[in-house]
């Protein structure tokens, strides 16, 4: 039993090293403990076969170079082909020419928007900029409460009008927030919204209501690294919804190997430009596609 | 499995099936190559007949005779303990509020305890679940000890005679050694008024192959007696308490179904198992 694609890998090459070169079996075999490893690793399944049908044409079409041993070459091939998935280079957040700049959230719930929230928020005001806060979950017991004290934390303000819990209409919300933005002169406004599924019809149409209203620059999808399978149906699902721009992983201090990073960025096509990595407001990166990329193959 | 004769293909949209729902490939493989000796022992042809066996092998792999009553009678004179763990933002809370609410239908004198003392606002969280179906929940200040809000709130539950006390817990990420300790401290801590009578571990059915280490993990720290899978109202299909379940023998005993106070119910095998094949 292996546990990771080096380990995999390293089984399968024991058996190709030597040769010199790769034929069509040894590409097949290697496939399979690609497959494998990359299932284990939660990354969907129909990106696992588009991916290993572009890993198996590459490795047929390559040059076999003396210098590398087939193993060697095989795991370059696939890495090299993790990393322009994920994006090769990250991309910044745009600022709006004119502020406010605004930042929406979207995801599942529990993934981690409202954490991510602060942690932008911080992020964004150690850069000089001013940023303000916008609760417009109003559903989720006490998320108001929770965007206040984050909000605190981070040392930034929060435009809180309603108090939640079933009160007040988040579109509502959301467009006023542009406006007391522009009166007080915060220059980025990030919007935290309620966790919602792909397929809750309703809760899709507030999300596209709210970013109508506030029309951001920068729609994120968040996303928990420990998701499975579903990553491709949900992602799909908010862009046919929502749409979004990017993509923040979270709770990457975890020990998934955060398979999904590729599934969406493969379906999507949007980059992940953000990764969160702790409870604590300072656990906030940006994304580097090359340590994804180990990670998701072990090494 | 739409096909008239079984082709490595239609084999291949078994596996398919399963590997979309989290199964995992170990679990699958086992099930598929369990399946094939089946249909060449039967002699099956059709399509629908396959079906019907892969649904047989599913429903015996998750529906053994396991216990998946909620032990939360009050005994020995004093009130059950039911303790909720998980990894972050699984639904816990959620599912202590709702569970609550269950109780309170059963006419049962319930207690809630906020051992999360760390994510901001939890304890209001809980609170407001309290308030919503009618139950008291005893909290200790922001960034106290966990334990010791745990140990209070048994402690309340015994003195006000209630019939179950429901301790929630901070969501943790099982690698985290610091906070896995800090979990099995709330545990022993609370058992110095009597064993606990659940310990809860809550995985999201959006969980992918981490969910089994979770499972382990929490198993090994707390001694988890029963699994609660959350979000099953979503399209994910929960596939990794397969393996969760034959791994541990831990049942599960509840799934949530949503965000709503009434959105629990009893884990049903078959009911199940048909989600997780539905197309
Ligand atoms: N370990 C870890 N925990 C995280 C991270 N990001 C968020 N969390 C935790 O995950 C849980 C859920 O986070 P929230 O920010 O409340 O998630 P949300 O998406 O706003 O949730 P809803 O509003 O209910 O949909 C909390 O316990 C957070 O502390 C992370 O990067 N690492
Ligand atoms: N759709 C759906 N959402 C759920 C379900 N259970 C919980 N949620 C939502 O998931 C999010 C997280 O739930 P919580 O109960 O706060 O999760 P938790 O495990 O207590 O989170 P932490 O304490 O931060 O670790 C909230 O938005 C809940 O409303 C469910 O069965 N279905
Ligand atoms: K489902
Ligand atoms: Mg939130
Ligand atoms: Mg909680």
């Amino acid at each position: 039993m292996f546990d990771t694609l080096h380990d995999r890998l390293a089984a399968t090459f024991r058996d190709l090293r030597g040769k010199g070169r790769l034929s069509d079996a040894d590409i097949d075999a290697t496939a399979r403990e690609i497959r494998v490893a990359l299932l284990e690793a939660d990354v969907a399944l129909p990106v696992v076969k588009a991916f290993i049908a572009a890993v198996k044409e590459r490795a047929r079409g390559a040059e076999v170079s003396q210098a590398l041993n087939p193993a060697q070459q095989v795991v370059k091939i696939v890495n090299d082909e993790l990393v322009r998935i994920l994006g090769g280079e990250t991309r910044r957040l745009r600022f709006a020419k004119n502020p406010p700049t605004v930042v929406m959230l979207a995801g599942l719930q529990g993934a981690g928007k409202t954490t991510l929230a602060g942690k932008l928020a911080l992020w964004l005001r150690e850069q000089g900029h001013q940023p303000l806060l916008v609760a417009a979950d109003l559903q989720r017991p006490n998320a108001v409460n929770q965007l206040q004290v984050v909000g605190e934390r981070a040392g930034v303000s929060v435009y809180a009008p309603e108090p939640g819990n079933g009160v007040g209409d988040p579109v509502a919300v959301a467009r006023g927030s542009l406006e007391h933005a522009r009166a007080k002169q915060y220059d980025v406004v990030v919007v935290d919204t309620a966790g919602r599924l792909g397929i809750d019809a309703d809760l899709m149409q507030q999300a596209a209501d709210i970013r109508d209203a506030v029309q951001p620059d920068e729609v994120l999808f968040v996303l928990d690294a420990m998701i499975g399978q579903d990553a491709v149906v949900t992602a799909q699902a908010f862009l046919d919804g929502v749409g979004f721009d990017g993509v923040v992983l979270t709770k990457l201090d975890g020990d998934a190997r955060g398979g999904a990073a590729l599934s969406v960025a493969q379906l999507t096509g949007r980059s992940v430009m953000f990764a969160s990595n702790g409870e604590k407001l300072q656990d906030f990166d940006v994304f580097h596609p090359e340590r994804m990329a180990s990670r998701i193959l072990g090494m | 499995l739409s096909r008239d004769h079984l082709d490595e293909d239609a084999w291949e949209e078994v596996e398919d099936v399963l590997l979309s729902a989290d199964v995992g490939v170990r679990p699958t493989q086992e099930l598929v190559e369990r399946l094939r000796t089946r249909v060449q022992v039967l002699g099956t042809r059709s399509p629908q007949e396959v079906r019907d066996l892969l649904r047989e092998e599913l429903v015996a792999l998750v529906g053994p005779d396991l216990d998946r009553s909620l032990r939360t009678a009050r005994h020995d004179g004093r009130p059950a303990v039911v303790l909720v763990v998980g990894v972050n933002g699984t639904g816990k809370t959620t599912t202590v509020g709702k569970l609550a609410r269950v109780l309170v239908a059963e006419d049962k004198d319930v207690l809630l305890g906020a051992a999360d003392t760390f994510r901001a606002a939890a304890a209001d969280q809980l609170q407001t679940w309290g308030e919503r179906v009618g139950v008291p929940t005893v909290r200790g200040p922001e960034g106290g000890d966990p334990a010791s809000v745990a140990f209070e709130a048994v402690k309340a539950g015994i003195e006000a005679e209630a019939d179950v006390v429901l301790v929630d817990t901070a969501g943790r990420l099982q690698n985290k050694a610091g906070l896995m300790d800090e979990l099995g401290k709330v545990k022993r801590v609370v058992e110095k008024h009597g064993p606990v009578d659940e310990v809860l571990l809550v995985l999201d059915a959006t969980t992918g192959q981490n969910g089994l280490v979770q499972a382990r993990v929490f198993a090994e720290v707390v001694e988890v007696t029963g699994i609660v899978l959350t979000k099953l109202d979503g399209t994910a299909k929960g596939g990794i308490v397969v393996a969760v379940q034959r791994e541990l023998g831990v049942p599960v005993k509840l799934v949530g179904l949503g965000e709503g106070a009434d959105d629990l119910a009893p884990f049903e095998p078959g009911a199940f198992v048909d989600a997780l094949l539905a197309d």
